[in-house]
């Protein structure tokens, strides 16, 4: 059967403009943001001069230096590491079917300090220096990575093959997150209970998430891994669009909704244990960026996706420019910020009790 | 013929839910799979649509074996309608564009956008086409899902108690507009239903399951009172109204 009598409605094609222009907008402020953020620190750099500098024209040595090995890593952090927690928090928020859904609550965060505090304790690592902070910066930065990495996939990996054992329902993927959360922040107080106190330091240290943390290799590599996932999440977006309308009317339309499920939370897992690795635990971004992108463009995924990645680097990179400032010349770790930021709106969330 | 089933069994933790069921569907025409709670009724519309894998038994769509079908393939061949939609923050327009996920790769084309807009037209959704689907009432909801059935134009519709939790007028509205477009475009459609009177009103042919195994099927019109007595349990008295079987049950016996 065919219905041919269509014409192209010219509201829709406004209703579709706004959500572009929303996004445009988006994107030129953290443009915006950007410049700011290498502008401002300790040292302020002019505008103009961050622009030159970028570009290449050498305004002083001195500010080549601060942009080049300092702010400009730092910023881009933010950018990349907020993106990439953004946009597993929306596509874990749809294939759970759950608007809690995120790497915080799904315990991968805690996973993954846990295997930071195992790394420090246990294979005697430390942790690894970061440029807001004289404090405790140890032997092998490397390894304290690796080892939350591994841990966090762990808990991503647990999370997959209980849920594959109850045929990828929603309802198990985050029990058992919310479980294992509590794992592991009980495996993490007991290595901080046995501790001594440069370990204690660099443990807590470690969890305090900061964008300050990463070198140029790092950044590529962040980069890399977020691009790949983003490239993925884009593809899949009309299927997370029927995993929102429900399983049966997803197969209807003939989604793979298991495989769409399993996939999505891999690669998500997979993004977030990365990023968490390199830049400690960031509470939030992952589940407030989607939703406050949800309230204003919706949940159609074809925008959401974009949407999302660029608040997402807003928020992460808005929150480390006002970190450095509140109480400056004091930096705080960004972290700190953002779950500051992140409660309210999330009791927000709970209090409007909207089931997505 | 666009479907025949042969031999359909359906096993859950080895209890057979369904029984080799066999029974076929012909152009134009709408079949009403009717029965008690728990029967399998939708267990068994699952199965032609393989959103349940059958442990045995064959499902054709226009002459072609299910089995050797992907699921894009087999969406492009008939929808499913679901008892219970998630809603989401999508606009009714974007919701019903979804059916024409089996057709496109990733990029809307203009086509798809003009059939979605044909669709809304003919259904006379054009109010609700910009409105959020989480803001809708059951009535409105369905006629969404509705709508993204017949945009992915498939020449099968399956739909799962398409009239529950609706109003009288819904009712009307809802199964008025499946029986009007599935002889205007002379295509099937195979509903479960619960309201006797409403499946003897739109649909042409019935299939009464009980105990998961057919139990008796015909055309609508020939319903007998002891068929109804004999698969819900209840005396029952059929009347004529209007040219179309009006059923009124009776009161039950205390025998038990």
């Amino acid at each position: 059967m065919h219905f041919d009598d269509g014409v192209l409605p010219a509201e829709y094609y406004k209703y579709i403009g706004k959500k572009i222009i929303f996004i445009t907008i988006a994107l030129i402020c953290l443009v915006l943001l950007f410049v700011i953020g290498i502008s401002v620190g300790a040292v302020q750099i002019p505008f103009i001069d961050v622009v030159k500098s970028l570009a290449g024209m050498t305004v002083s040595k001195r500010f080549d230096i601060i942009i080049f090995n300092i702010r400009l890593p730092q910023v881009l952090t933010a950018i990349v590491a907020g993106a990439g927690l953004a946009v597993s928090g929306a596509v874990m928020q749809s294939v759970l079917r759950n608007p809690l859904g995120s790497p915080f609550t799904l315990g991968i965060s805690h996973a993954a300090a846990f295997g930071a505090a195992f790394s420090v304790m246990i294979l005697g690592s430390g942790t690894m220096a970061s440029s807001i902070s004289d404090a405790v910066a140890i032997s092998n930065p490397y390894l304290t990575t690796f080892s939350a990495f591994i841990f966090s996939m762990i808990a991503a990996l647990i999370i997959l093959a209980v849920s594959k054992l109850r045929q990828g329902s929603p309802e198990v993927m985050i029990l058992t997150g919310v479980a294992l959360g509590s794992l592991f922040t009980a495996g993490t107080m007991l290595l901080q209970f046995f501790a001594d106190d440069v370990q204690l330091a660099a443990m807590v240290f470690w969890t305090f998430g900061d964008v300050a943390r990463t070198g140029w290799s790092e950044i590529f590599f962040l980069s890399f891994v977020t691009l790949f996932s983003m490239g993925f999440f884009f593809m899949n977006a009309w299927n997370y669009n029927a995993a929102d309308a429900g399983d049966e009317t997803a197969k209807g339309v003939g989604v793979k909704i298991e495989r769409t499920r399993l996939l999505g939370m891999i690669i998500a897992s997979f993004v977030t244990s990365v990023i968490i690795s390199f830049v400690g635990i960031i509470g939030f971004v992952g589940l407030v960026a989607p939703h406050m992108v949800r309230r204003i463009i919706g949940d159609d995924h074809r925008f959401l996706l974009p949407g999302t990645i660029i608040s997402g680097s807003l928020l992460l990179l808005a929150s480390d420019i006002v970190a450095r400032l509140i109480l400056s010349p004091h930096i705080l770790p960004v972290s700190v910020l953002t779950s500051f930021l992140g409660a309210p709106v999330f009791i927000y969330l709970i209090i409007r009790g909207k089931r997505r | 013929m666009i479907l025949n089933i042969n031999d359909l069994t359906f096993k859950y933790n080895s209890h057979n839910v369904l029984n080799n069921i066999n029974f076929s569907v012909e152009k134009g025409e709408i079949l009403a799979i009717l029965g008690p709670n728990g029967v399998g009724k939708t267990t068994l519309l699952k199965c032609i649509n393989s959103i349940l894998k059958r442990d045995k038994g064959d499902v054709y769509i226009n002459d072609k074996d299910t089995l050797n079908m992907n699921v894009t393939e087999i969406a492009k061949q008939m929808s499913y309608v679901a008892q219970n939609n998630d809603t989401a923050k999508l606009t009714a327009f974007d919701a019903i564009l979804l059916g024409r996920r089996p057709h496109i790769k990733w990029r809307v084309s203009k086509d798809d956008i003009k059939k979605v807009d044909a669709v809304i037209k003919r259904l006379n959704l054009e109010h609700l086409s910009l409105k959020y689907i989480d803001q809708m009432s059951g009535g409105e909801l369905q006629k969404v899902s509705i709508a993204r059935a017949f945009v992915q134009e498939t020449d099968l519709f399956l739909l799962d108690e398409p009239t529950s939790n609706l109003d009288l007028k819904n009712q009307a509205e809802i199964l008025g507009l499946v029986k009007r477009v599935v002889k205007e475009h002379n295509v099937s459609a195979v509903m479960t239903m619960h309201d006797l009177n409403t499946a003897l009103r739109y649909s042409d042919k019935y299939l009464f399951l009980q105990n998961g195994s057919i139990y008796g099927a015909g055309d609508i019109k020939e319903i007998s009172c002891l068929m109804v007595e004999s698969v819900y349990g209840i005396p029952v008295e059929i009347l004529q109204h209007n040219g179309y079987p009006v059923i009124i049950p009776g009161e039950l016996t205390n025998a038990a």
